[in-house]
Order: structure tokens, then C-alpha cells, then sequence
């Protein structure tokens, strides 16, 4: 592992080997998605598809009503991914600096619980609970998403804010700020790093979240993407070909995103696991 | 983990020093404003959360259906429960799962960090590739996975002839979960991948040099050096993936819909299952069991960080 050193091309070889189990599943799912019924035939599928066939992801596009769904996905993600750092670095700034008070520290052990507290264990009352205020729609599904994450965000946030010199808030309170304006002008753009971490984590999470929309939802029609997915599957068993032209398409968000923002998710995840 | 750590010194004295922050309130002596960011996460917090699992743990002790009128049962569905062969088996295949799949996990992210740390060519590029199924929706990443498992896997056996493979591992109600295991773990890997090298990179490289002037093999550097210094990093990993583990339901649902017969049913399966058969009382009383059981996890793995010094 010394750098500098001389490239290892025999561990080269076999993790690009190893590296197939990652790229295989990828590759059959693109080639399946661009072939005809006839092309797949009994094969494997894995064979390359040839002439590519486009009208998979139009007909896949029309059969799962793609549009509303990717609608639907963005509205929880957004909602959630604002809701998330907003909520969570207020909460973790108002505990960080009345840390001295005991209702403050009070505070915290007590959101802290929800680590302890996985969704199937509290899904059937949320679900009545949720119904009961006309909540059964992604705007529900958004505020348990904030809700669910809101203690690992805390902990997020106050981990790092208290890494913060607080003399640098005291300065803006003597030129006269209030706390509002000392948070939004000054803890709020150095709080970017890590908000950038919470709203990844948010993000991934929202988007791919399959239990919580399938149980709160009650509308078929409000239903993000991997619900979707879900409930148009048994139609699906007529033409593979159009199912993975709608995985792809289910897929490809994130994947774009990550290929993008690919650093920012990498140190993202390693200071989430680390603080 | 050191955030229930000491307020910093001197926080009492600065705050005095700043009357703008310290107006005296009978409940919470502090600015209004503090107050205002946080009583909203408190009360939303106790509302969407803290509530229904009261409420919940409250009903376990009933004969509620889910709609219309109910009356205290004492803890007969706690009885019912753990003499419920449906209950048991989840149980059983979920905590099989959830310590196989940990394992498998942790081992392979831990060869793969090392040897994507290493002094290998195109190491961005092989990292890109490996962290990619993380950002993946489990359930899309299954449906891929059913198709393969049980249509093309089964060809391919069959034109080498290799007779454990020639029919879907899926369908068989003794080899699915194996399927499962495989398909959350290639979902679950990169991260901790992530994390384990993030562990390696904190390694200085001059302990290597040394140890490579020493005479030290490959393995002896890593039984006596890697290993322990990524120990704190396997222990993280092993937290996040099995508390991930145990909720397993969109692998489940995607690959094998619980069967084949109930052989791959998870547990919070079963529950929400409670909101369609019926027994919904029932299967809180359920939810109760696997509170407590995801709690004696959580202590235990807590307890083994403290024992080793706990500094993380």
C-alpha cells in the first residue's frame, strides 16, 4: 500500500475481474432494455442487442405513467431534503449552544431515541395516524422521511457545530445581530459542508425509499417511482423488454447523480459514518 | 460517538457575557429564538413518532382490528406471537439473513477497500465502478436480479452443465435466501466499502515501508497491522449494515415476494401484512418483540465498542 511504489498489475487484473459482478448486472439491464421480445428469446439475454430497439422506454414510458411518478418522487425528495437540513441544523444549533442547560441535553437524549425505533415497528399506527390527518399522500411520506432522519441529522449537525469556534457568532451578536440573523448569516454557510452530507444521505434515501411511500400513500396515483415499479410489475410479464426499459429509467437519476456529484457523495458518506 | 460529551468550558461564562442570549424565562432560560428552532422538532418529533409508538405498544394489548371498537386482551397476543410458526420462521429467516449477509458484506468490503487502496492502475475509475450500486433503488436492483437468477443463470448452467445452478436458485425454498443474501449484500457493500477506506487512508504509509523492511508478509501486515487499525471502521460497518439488515423488506419483496411458500419472508413483512389479514393488534404485539430484540442488538454491539475503549 506504500504509494510511490511500482503499479500492482496482477491485483489490477482480478479486481477488474471482480469488478464484473458490479458491471454485468448493469450491461444485461441496459441490453434488455434495447432489445425486441424476439431478440431475448430463451437465451440468457445476455447476448448484445442488435438492432436497438427505443420503443421499449416510449411503451414503458406510457405504461407506468412515468411522468406523474418522477413528479411524485422529486416532490418527497425535495420536500424531504430541505425539511431534513432545515429542521435538523436549527435543532442540533439551538441544543450545541444551550448545551449548559439541562432541558437542552435533555432534548437531545430524547430525539436520540428514534435510532432505536425502526419503521415496521412503528408503521401501523403511523399509517392510521397519517390517514387520520389527510396526510396519506407524499407530503406525509416527506414529513416521516424528515421525521425517521431526524436524529442521525442531529447528531450530524451537532457533531459539527461544535467544531465551530463560537467566537465568531458572538462577534456578529456585538455588531448587532439577532440569533436568527447570527444563524442564517453566520452558522448557516459554515454549516455547507456537512448540510451537503445530510442532503445526499437525503436524497438517496427519499428517492429509493420503497416501504414508507407503498404503506402511507393510499393513492395509486400518488405513488413515487419504486412504487410504481412495484405495482406495474405483474404487467410487466408479457414483455420483459419494457420492465427494464422501466427499471433503467427508474435508475438513471441517481446514477446520473452520482456520476456527477461522485466526491461529494463519497466524503459525504465517510463523514456521516465517521462523526 | 462523544456528542453526549461536556458542554465546552467556559459555555456558562460566555453566556453571560452575551445578554442579548440570555433572557430569563421561568421553563427554558434562553432567547425566544433558541426556543423557536427547536420546540417544532420537538413537538413534530413527539407527534409523528414517539406518539404512534405508544400508541402502538398500547394496542398490542388489545384485539383491535384496525377499525371500530377494541378491548383490552392482556398479553394474549404476546402469547399467540411467539407460538406462531409464521412469526417464528420470519424471525428465524431474518436473523439468518441479517448475521450472513453482515458478514458477507464486511468480509468482501474489507478485501475490496484494501485492494482498491492499493497501488493498483485506473483506481478511480475501479472505485467509481464499485461504489455505484449504493445509490441504487433495492427494489429495481432486484427485479434486475430475479431475471437473471432464475432465467439466465439457469441457461448458462445448463449449456455447462452444472447441475446445482441448472434450476432457479429462487424457487427453491431451501436456496432463496441465499439469493437474498446476495442481492442486499451487492447493495449494501459499497458503502461500507466507503468506510473501510476511509479507515485505510488514516493508515501513514510509512508503517508499511517499515513493516515491508522488516521482512513482514502480506498477510502478517494484515492480521497484525491492517486488521486492528480498520477494527474501529468494522465495527461501524457492522452496526450500519445489520440494524439495515434486520428491516430488509424492498429486497424481499423485489426478488422473491417472501417465497417461495413463506420461506423468505422478513419480519416487518409479516407486520405490515397485519394491516391486510386482520391482525393488526397481533402484529403490533409483534412489532413490540422485534423493538425489543432490534434494542438488545443495538446494546450489545454498544457494549463492544465500550469494552474496546469505545473511542469512535
Amino acid at each position: 500500500m506504500p504509494d510511490g511504489g511500482r503499479v500492482n498489475w496482477g491485483l489490477t487484473i482480478i479486481i477488474a475481474i471482480v469488478s464484473l459482478i458490479v458491471l454485468v448486472p448493469l450491461y444485461f439491464a441496459i441490453a434488455m432494455a434495447l432489445k425486441s421480445p424476439a431478440q431475448t428469446g430463451t437465451g440468457t439475454g445476455f447476448n448484445f442487442p442488435w438492432p436497438l430497439e427505443w420503443g421499449n422506454f416510449r411503451a414503458a414510458w406510457d405504461l407506468t405513467d412515468t411522468p406523474l411518478a418522477f413528479a411524485m418522487s422529486l416532490l418527497v425528495t425535495v420536500i424531504a431534503v430541505t425539511g431534513e437540513i432545515l429542521v435538523s441544523s436549527l435543532a442540533a444549533w439551538s441544543i450545541v449552544r444551550n448545551w449548559h442547560h439541562w432541558q437542552f441535553r435533555a432534548t437531545f437524549l430524547y430525539l436520540m431515541l428514534a435510532l432505536f425505533i425502526p419503521f415496521p415497528v412503528v408503521a401501523l399506527p403511523q399509517v392510521k395516524l397519517t390517514s387520520a390527518l389527510g396526510l396519506d399522500n407524499p407530503f406525509g411520506v416527506a414529513i416521516l422521511h424528515i421525521m425517521f432522519q431526524l436524529a442521525f441529522n442531529v447528531l450530524l449537525f451537532s457533531a459539527y457545530i461544535r467544531s465551530i469556534p463560537v467566537e465568531l457568532e458572538e462577534s456578529a451578536r456585538i455588531d448587532g445581530c439577532t440569533t436568527w440573523q447570527t444563524f442564517r448569516k453566520v452558522v448557516l454557510p459554515l454549516l455547507a459542508p456537512i448540510a451537503a452530507t445530510v442532503g445526499i444521505f437525503a436524497f438517496l434515501q427519499s428517492w429509493n425509499d420503497f416501504m414508507m411511500p407503498q404503506l402511507i400513500t393510499a393513492n395509486p396515483k400518488w405513488q413515487t417511482l419504486p412504487v410504481v415499479q412495484y405495482l406495474f410489475q405483474t404487467q410487466f410479464t408479457t414483455n420483459y423488454n419494457v420492465a427494464f426499459a422501466s427499471y433503467l429509467m427508474a435508475l438513471l437519476p441517481t446514477l446520473i447523480v452520482f456520476l456527477i456529484a461522485q466526491r461529494w457523495v463519497v466524503s459525504g458518506i465517510m463523514r456521516g459514518s465517521i462523526k | 460517538m462523544t456528542a453526549t460529551a461536556l458542554p465546552p468550558p467556559g459555555a456558562a461564562a460566555r453566556a453571560k457575557r452575551n445578554p442579548l442570549g440570555m433572557v430569563k424565562n421561568l421553563f427554558f432560560p434562553v432567547a425566544p429564538a433558541y426556543l423557536l428552532m427547536i420546540i417544532p422538532a420537538i413537538l413534530l418529533f413527539t407527534f409523528f413518532i414517539m406518539y404512534p409508538a405508544f400508541q402502538g405498544a398500547l394496542w398490542s394489548f388489545t384485539n383491535y382490528v384496525g377499525y371500530g371498537s377494541s378491548k383490552f386482551i392482556g398479553i394474549a397476543n404476546y402469547k399467540a406471537a411467539f407460538a406462531d410458526p409464521t412469526i417464528r420462521d420470519s424471525y428465524g429467516f431474518t436473523l439468518l439473513f441479517a448475521v450472513v449477509a453482515c458478514i458477507v458484506t464486511n468480509v468482501v468490503a474489507m478485501a475490496l477497500a484494501i485492494a482498491l487502496n492499493a497501488k493498483i492502475r485506473w483506481r478511480a475509475g475501479l472505485r467509481t465502478i464499485f461504489f455505484l450500486p449504493m445509490v441504487l433503488s433495492g427494489l429495481v436492483v432486484s427485479y434486475i436480479f430475479t431475471f437473471i437468477l432464475s432465467t439466465s443463470v439457469p441457461v448458462i448452467a445448463g449449456v455447462i452443465h452444472f447441475a446445482p445452478l441448472e434450476s432457479s436458485i429462487l424457487a427453491n425454498q431451501h436456496t432463496a435466501w441465499l439469493g437474498v443474501v446476495f442481492v442486499a449484500s451487492w447493495v449494501a457493500i459499497p458503502g461500507a466499502i466507503i468506510i473501510f477506506l476511509a479507515g485505510l487512508v488514516s493508515i501513514p504509509s510509512e508503517v508499511y515501508e517499515a513493516a515491508s523492511i522488516d521482512g513482514a508478509s502480506a498477510w502478517k501486515q494484515f492480521r497484525k497491522m491492517t486488521f486492528p487499525l480498520l477494527f474501529p471502521f468494522f465495527i461501524i460497518n457492522t452496526i450500519l449494515t445489520f440494524k439495515n439488515f434486520l428491516n430488509v423488506y424492498d429486497i424481499v419483496v423485489g426478488l422473491t415476494g417472501g417465497g417461495p411458500g413463506t420461506a423468505t419472508t422478513s419480519v416487518a413483512q409479516t407486520i405490515f401484512n397485519g394491516f391486510f389479514n386482520g391482525d393488526y393488534a397481533y402484529q403490533m404485539a409483534n412489532a413490540v418483540i422485534f423493538f425489543f430484540i432490534t434494542l438488545l442488538f443495538a446494546v450489545f454491539q454498544l457494549s463492544v465498542i465500550r469494552r474496546r475503549g469505545g473511542s469512535l
